[in-house]
């Protein structure tokens, strides 16, 4: 259970680094804790305690072996930090290039558009 | 030989095909993206006219609910016309326009993977299918907000794909809570296991999570804030495919298949919906009186107009859902022409200042005419397209007995209608200032997409007609009103229709 208030706790602080962070790389951060939160509890949801590989052979169907964990959140986790993995690097090269224009990675002064 | 998954192989293979070859062969980006646009559109209009009927594709031979498959049913056929026939006018539209930019072979890749996603999130029958094609169309538009890699596109950029990051988080969440309790992923088998009973706080929160997250991909209020900086910033073409078709696939869409046809909405959920609706409504209109830039004023008027949809859906009755679906529709053609018009005034005046244009109808008369008819059509006067689907939604309102509903959307039409005399009359009438003595009409292909646009707009009131409605919008109306029954359908589809 405290596991499960962990991951909680974890994707708070990634929204709290989003809302209140100036810096731009700090920003990044906090998707990014965000998203491992998420990845965390998707496989804490899928996992059994003492539970073994989802192996189905003569043996297991004896029914003298542990039950086995559900693999397809993992499989699901893989693909959700790829697309975290693209998430970030296209946030990053938009941080290198707005720092190119404006010298700076405080989104205080970065404000060109309002209204 | 089933062309279901075709709706994705192509726009794909054309990605690929440009990003190997493109750099080389200059040329090549603009021809692919305009013959996958073409060939796109043609199996939309045979899936939409030819099948009645759930078709279900099973990806691999898996069968449902292990495997993955692809579900086109009325609502899905729907959508896809729409998205494909938006594609292929912008495509032609940005042969010409994009010469403006280097680097025209990233433009056509991103361009192609962001209809690829579109096209897969509208017929994939797997919530995480659904999440990952709905990620494919995002990140693809975070990249085409900053092609111009000038400050404001890199601002609106970054801003934009935190907003989209955030709201993916909350809909992948929503996906976590979703397979914790069902143990599936499968939509129609989704919809089984969640069984006809009371919904417990798990589907409260997982609902509360969806609407935060298509919210936030729809840009209604209060979730709008990053929707009048993204779309201005992108290049034209990019605009009218944002704000044309994709707010409405990854939200409004996304939202109206899960909440309808998986969840199954109830009176709170539609109150919410409308609620939000108006709101959205009347902020992005008066929002939108302010403005002297010409594509971010079409941006805040997006907001208002989604507002219309969700309203239309969000009363909840086989008229309101007709009106809001036919607004969809036409509103993904006339904002798209709105932001074309837009990119051919930038491309000759270099400017999106209402208060530097004037006159320009006397220069460029193509796009004076088509931006009027798109302008009155948006602001709902006969006998364009969006009057007979705001005349169609107010009804709706009439009819269930809620006249306060009524009473907004007529108000905001009529400010929509005072926002878009200020655009006519600063930009395309009254006298032409001295230093736009010498522009000139925009190139060809670029005509061609504003009048074909602007034709729809002037035609589309006849989608009503009792043949076409019954095989474009009827159909998608019936897919909502079925509601939970999509699983049914698709479930029961298995055993005659099924393609392997």
């Amino acid at each position: 259970m405290s596991l499960y208030f962990l991951c909680a706790v974890l994707f708070a602080i990634g929204v709290y680094c989003i809302l209140t962070k100036r810096n731009l790389i700090k920003i990044i951060i906090g998707v990014g804790i965000m998203e491992y939160s998420l990845n965390l509890l998707f496989i804490l949801v899928a996992y059994r305690m003492n539970s073994r590989s989802p192996i189905i052979d003569e043996e297991w169907l004896s029914g003298a072996l542990p039950p086995i964990t559900d693999p397809l959140p993992q499989a699901l986790v893989i693909t959700s930090i790829v697309i975290g993995l693209a998430t970030k690097a296209l946030l990053i090269c938009l941080a290198m290039r707005l720092y190119e224009k404006y010298g700076t990675f405080d989104i205080t002064e970065i404000r060109r558009l309002k209204g | 030989m089933n062309i279901i998954p075709f709706l994705i192989i192509v726009p794909l293979g054309a990605a690929f095909l440009t990003a190997v070859i493109g750099r080389k062969v200059k040329a090549l980006g603009g021809a692919v993206a305009n013959l996958a646009a073409l060939a796109l559109l043609a199996f939309s209009l045979v899936l939409a006219l030819g099948g009645s009927g759930t078709l279900v594709y099973e990806v691999g031979g898996w069968a449902i609910p292990f495997g993955i498959c692809m579900v086109v049913d009325g609502l899905s056929a729907f959508m896809l016309v729409t998205v494909n026939l938006v594609t292929l006018l912008v495509a032609v539209y940005s042969v010409n326009y994009m010469k403006r930019y280097t680097d025209r072979w990233q433009f056509y890749c991103l361009f192609m993977l962001m209809v690829a996603g579109m096209n897969g999130l509208i017929i994939s029958g797997d919530l995480f299918n659904l999440f990952v094609f709905l990620e494919i169309a995002a990140i693809a538009s975070y990249a085409l907000v900053a092609f111009g890699t000038e400050r404001e596109e890199l601002e609106a950029a970054f801003k934009y794909a935190v907003m989209g990051t955030v709201a993916s988080c909350f809909i992948l969440l929503g996906i976590i809570f979703i397979y914790s309790s069902t143990s599936t992923l499968n939509l129609a088998d989704i919809s089984l296991a969640l069984g006809d009973g009371p919904r417990g706080r798990l589907v409260g929160f997982v609902t509360i999570l969806f609407l935060v997250g298509f919210g936030i991909k729809a840009a209604l209020v209060p979730f709008h804030t990053w929707l009048p900086d993204a779309h201005p910033s992108a290049p034209a073409p990019i605009s009218a495919m944002l704000s044309g078709v994709l707010i409405k696939t990854l939200g409004v869409y996304a939202m109206a298949r899960i909440f309808f046809n998986i969840i199954g909405i109830d009176d709170t959920m539609l109150s919410i919906l409308r609620a939000m609706a108006v709101v959205s409504m009347m902020v992005g209109v008066l929002l939108a009186l302010g403005q002297w830039d010409f594509k971010r004023l079409l941006a805040y008027h997006s907001i208002s107009q989604i507002g219309y949809v969700v309203l239309g859906i969000g009363l909840g009755t086989p008229l309101g859902i007709l009106g809001g679906l036919f607004h969809l529709f036409n509103h993904s053609i006339f904002k798209s022409l709105l932001f074309l018009n837009s990119g051919a005034v930038v491309y000759e005046t270099e400017t999106r200042d209402l208060r530097e244009l004037g006159g320009l109808n006397k220069r460029m008369p193509v796009t004076g005419t088509t931006s009027f008819i798109a302008s009155m059509s948006i602001a709902g006067m006969p006998p364009f397209n969006g009057f007979w689907s705001k005349l169609l939604i107010i009804v709706a309102c009439v009819q269930v007995g809620r006249y306060g509903c009524a009473v907004w959307a007529v108000a905001a039409s009529i400010l929509t209608l005072a926002s878009f005399m200020k655009v006519q009359r600063y930009a395309f009438f009254g006298q032409l200032k001295e230093k736009w003595a010498n522009v000139r009409e925009v190139p060809f292909l670029m005509k061609t997409s504003m009048v074909a646009l602007a034709a729809i707009c002037v035609l589309g009131g006849l989608l009503l007609l009792p043949g076409l409605k019954s095989a474009f919008l009827d159909r998608a109306t019936a897919t909502l009103l079925q509601g939970r029954e999509y699983a049914g359908a698709v479930m029961g589809s298995s055993d005659q229709e099924v393609t392997k």
